[in-house]
């Protein structure tokens, strides 16, 4: 099943911007597609509009090759897991989980078969009797997600499935979630604000902010050749460095003391932000006088981070493997980065993907 | 409201006054606020004490005795009222009639609040004008409805025959048929009752999550479906209020009945707070009406008992 | 993309007559609803002789507003209203309120027999009760009275138990901070407490009103003279004596009547909204 949207619009009566504007994608069959963004950036809305919850404004939305606009959520062969759940809380788990087959009037004994199967593909099978409240925040999450495969639509929309639940948690279920859509062959378009989820469980990501679709990429894409500013930031912790250079004479001026030599042809005089991620920065901590005061450092126990300040004010930060001996107040050496982006100040575009080691001059 | 009633009320109650008593047996400075009780509940015990609890007493004294016109007890009878109370067919009718009466307005009142609860709880332009309308019968008194609706039921100007003269339909008695006055009191109740319960059930609505609505609709529930499935079930602790409430109220029915039909025709709206009135304030009887004042009481105290019990049960599924 | 643009018309058309559906039905429901209301509206402005005709059209006038006022006590039967329906909601909230603290903040020996006692009054209807009460109001020498129709009523059980769950909710910190700061029980209560709770308050008081308003057989039973009728009473009268068959007459009395409450409802219901659902609902 394969879902395509093509240039979706949805702009409410009486408001003049819409909150989501010109959104288009190809979603294979049997694919992974994370929508990830941060709160308010019309994610969910997007996905309700895929479900038929929401009416689309403008634009076509396409499920296996057909106009799906105007159909009814229930004709759309598709399943929904929400971040509440939405679970029945005076039917048991079982009788949750076959809502939707009932209300369909399917015969008894498919009913029985389906859930008992999507029972324990969740290992719930003991807990088919309790009433949500008496389960845990986990065991919810499963029943939603049974609910979900015991309908047997080949489309699974999720938005943010796993927001309620403690990181432990988290870490357990994305790994379960995965490996059920592998084995069910779903297509699943999975809503969330958690960068980690949509890296670690997504074949694609689609990097939404501002009512915009920023880039549509695989994990790795987005990290490697983030198409702008925000998608930089977004993705990676600790947070990408933005530090503010000026091109002069073939260098980017971060610093008086703080240069890097670039071979791109780059307006001179121009104002760009370089993008460093801290585990890319290369320091010396054995100067007497660097270039950056650090301000304050954290052992993490196998990686070691250091906040410094450049000379004008600027942060920097910087991730080292180990535990690093660096203290407050002292000076080091950024000496340079084993690759960095290169994005224009004004529009705040990607202009460049530098790779390998560079020193300062 | 009803809330308190629940056994987490009780036992916060209990709670303290166990951390009370253990305060004290550690040798702590123990601290009655006896002085403060008396003057914050003295008020409310004393007039609850005048006009709640010796009346009752009373009343179940009186209707051991038979009475003078003056309502002093005369002759100690024991049961002999009850007996005679519940083997007169006058009585047994009248109880008859308040059933009927009870259980119309109840099932009336739920339905249509409940329709007008559904109705009102959707997004559309200016729905919080029909919200305000729905709720404006709570702001209209017994006797002011009792004469629009006199007004609407009469046999002769009113609209409701003259609606049936212009389409030709027979017109119908509707003050002096024993039948159909017992539907003109049950509908004028109902209306009466229609703005609170909607306001209560429109609330319960409100609350439900709009997701479960969501999930429903994307397994292709019909609107119909999740009406049965998921509103009324989710809604039931507040249905089950508004049951119980509007039963109690019927049952304690006067004003309509006294401006509408004064129990007639035929005694056929004579409903049991009708009855007592009568037989107290007009025919003198008082041991008679203390009598029924008793079955009154046990009748309202029984459902009482039975919406705290059910509400605490139902309230978290 | 051109099929696309096309459905998508083809759904808002759909989408508009299921809302003029919608608005129909609403419109027809709101019509029953008010429709009593109207009516009498409508016929407190018809002369009754065009009423008694069984029509519906006529010159609209004020007449029957002006003769009830001038030859029906009906204004005074407003102000009675109001003076009892004052005095109660005031004296309800106040003794409510009281009684709710001290199952709240004191500590006393009988707290909880007292709180099941309260419990029971729920139990009974006053409806029963009236026979013995007639009496003690008459011994008393209370008949034909504005205090017939308050005393008895200047606290309840509903109310009590209303404003204990409100204070329950209050933070124990703020009883703690206050014993430190050495507040005693009456400075928490009015400076403290009743700010706290000020929506439950509202709520109990227009549910207060209103019930003191529509209160019928008691005010019936007691009041004998229009000096001291309040308006449900008074309306029996009107309906009772000679006045009965001049129907535009008493509908504009009855509209007059009816104005007062709708707008406390209307003003209200904001607070009565959230105090219901409280109560019903967990």
């Amino acid at each position: 099943m394969s879902i395509q949207l093509k240039h979706l619009t949805k702009k409410y009566e009486g408001s003049d911007t819409p909150v989501l504007e010109n959104v288009s994608a190809h979603i294979e069959d049997n694919e992974f597609f994370a929508i990830v963004g941060p709160s308010g950036c019309g994610k969910s809305t997007l996905l309700r509009m895929i479900a038929g919850i929401i009416p689309i404004s403008s634009g076509s939305l396409y499920l296996n090759g057909e106009v799906a606009n105007d159909l009814a959520p229930k004709d759309r062969k598709l399943s929904m897991v929400f971040q509440s759940y939405a679970l029945y809380p005076f039917l048991s788990v079982f009788d949750n989980i076959a809502f939707g087959l009932k209300a369909r009037k399917q015969p008894k004994d498919l009913i029985k078969q389906r859930v008992d199967k999507a029972l324990a593909l969740v290992n719930l099978t003991d807990h088919r009797d309790r009433k949500p409240k008496d389960l845990s925040g986990g065991q919810r999450q499963r029943v939603a997600l049974a609910r979900a495969i015991a309908n047997e639509s080949k489309i699974c929309l999720m938005d943010e499935p796993l927001s309620n639940l403690d990181a432990q948690l988290r870490a357990k279920m994305r790994i379960e979630l995965k490996e059920l859509q592998q084995k069910l062959g779903l297509t699943v378009i999975y809503v969330t604000h958690d960068q980690v989820e949509a890296m670690t469980m997504a074949d694609h990501v689609m990097v939404l902010n501002h009512h915009h679709v920023q880039q549509i990429d695989t994990p790795l894409g987005v990290y490697q050749h983030p198409s702008n500013e925000f998608v930089a930031s977004f993705f990676g912790t600790p947070q990408i460095n933005l530090i503010n250079a000026q091109y002069q004479n073939g260098s980017l001026k971060m610093d008086e003391d703080f240069i890097m030599d670039t071979d791109d042809a780059l307006i001179e005089g121009h104002q760009y932000k370089v993008g460093i991620r801290p585990n890319q920065l290369q320091i010396n901590s054995d100067v007497n006088n660097g270039n950056a005061q650090v301000v304050n450092v954290s052992q993490l126990g196998d990686r070691t981070m250091v906040e410094a300040r450049l000379k004008n004010e600027q942060e920097v930060r910087i991730v080292l493997d180990g535990q690093v001996d660096i203290r407050p107040q002292q000076f080091i050496q950024i000496e340079g980065a084993n690759g960095y982006f290169i994005f224009d100040a004004d529009d705040r575009s990607l202009v460049s993907v530098k790779k390998g080691a560079l020193t300062n001059a | 409201m009803l809330k308190s009633f629940d056994n987490k009320a009780l036992e916060e109650l209990n709670d303290s006054n166990a951390s009370e008593n253990e305060r004290a047996k550690k040798g702590l400075k123990k601290r009655s606020d006896f002085g403060y009780a008396v003057l914050f509940l003295g008020p409310s015990l004393l007039l609850l004490g005048v006009f709640v609890f010796y009346p009752m007493i009373k009343t179940l004294y009186m209707s051991l005795f038979l009475t003078n016109n003056f309502g002093q007890t005369t002759i100690f009878v024991g049961l002999k009222n009850y007996t005679s109370l519940l083997t007169s067919a006058s009585f047994l009718a009248s109880l008859s009639s308040t059933f009927i009466y009870v259980i119309g307005v109840m099932v009336l009142t739920i339905v249509l609040g409940l329709a007008l609860a559904v109705f009102a709880n959707q997004k559309l332009k200016g729905i919080q004008f029909f919200r305000t309308i729905f709720s404006s019968t709570m702001g209209v008194s017994v006797s002011v409805a009792a004469i629009f609706f006199l007004f609407v039921f009469n046999p002769t100007t009113g609209l409701l025959n003259q609606m049936a003269g212009l389409l030709h339909l027979p017109q119908l008695n509707w003050m002096t048929d024993p039948n159909l006055a017992m539907i003109t009191v049950i509908v004028s109740t109902v209306w009466m009752n229609l703005g609170f319960t909607f306001l209560v059930l429109f609330g319960a609505l409100q609350a439900v999550p709009r997701s479960l609505y969501d999930a429903a609709d994307i397994e292709g529930a019909s609107k119909s479906y999740q009406l049965f499935k998921i509103t009324i079930p989710m809604i039931s602790p507040s249905l089950f209020f508004v049951g119980i409430v509007t039963l109690i109220g019927a049952f304690k029915s006067f004003g309509l009945i006294d401006l509408m039909t004064a129990g007639g025709p035929n005694n056929a709206t004579n409903l049991l707070v009708y009855r007592i009135y009568q037989d107290a304030f007009l025919n003198g009887n008082y041991s008679q009406a203390s009598t029924e004042s008793i079955v009154l009481t046990i009748i309202i105290a029984v459902m009482t008992i039975i919406q705290f019990k059910v509400l605490e049960k139902r309230v978290n599924y | 993309m051109d099929i696309a643009n096309s459905s998508q018309r083809i759904g808002k058309h759909k989408f508009k007559i299921s809302n003029f559906l919608q608005y129909l039905l609403l419109i027809i429901l709101a019509l029953i609803v008010i429709g009593p209301f109207l009516l009498g509206l409508w016929t407190s402005f018809l002369p009754t002789s065009s009423i008694t005709k069984g029509s519906l059209a006529g010159s609209l006038t004020f007449d029957n507003y002006v003769t009830a006022v001038q030859t029906t006590p009906v204004l005074r039967y407003l102000l009675n209203s109001f003076i009892v329906s004052i005095i109660r909601t005031v004296g309800e909230v106040l003794l409510c309120s009281m009684a709710a603290y001290a199952f709240v903040f004191l500590k006393f020996k009988g707290r909880n027999f007292i709180f099941y006692l309260f419990l029971a009054t729920m139990m009974l209807p006053f409806e029963a009760e009236v026979i013995p009460n007639f009496m003690t109001v008459k011994s008393m020498n209370l008949l034909n009275t504005y205090s017939v129709m308050i005393i008895p009523f200047l606290t309840s059980a509903f109310g009590t138990f209303m404003l204990r769950q409100s204070f329950l909710q209050i933070p124990t910190d703020l009883k703690e901070e206050s014993d430190v700061e050495g507040l005693s029980h009456f400075q928490f209560y009015w400076h403290v407490v009743l700010p706290y709770s000020k929506i439950t308050l509202l709520t109990l008081a227009a549910y207060s009103f209103l019930s003191s308003w529509n209160e019928y057989l008691w005010p019936m039973l007691t009041t004998f003279s229009d000096q001291y009728r309040t308006v449900q009473a008074g309306l029996r009268q009107m309906q009772s004596t000679e006045t009965f068959n001049n129907w535009g007459m008493i509908m504009a009395s009855a509209v007059i009547v009816v104005i007062p409450t709708l707008i406390i409802l209307f003003v209200g219901q904001h607070f009565f909204k959230s105090g219901l659902n409280d109560g019903s609902v967990k």
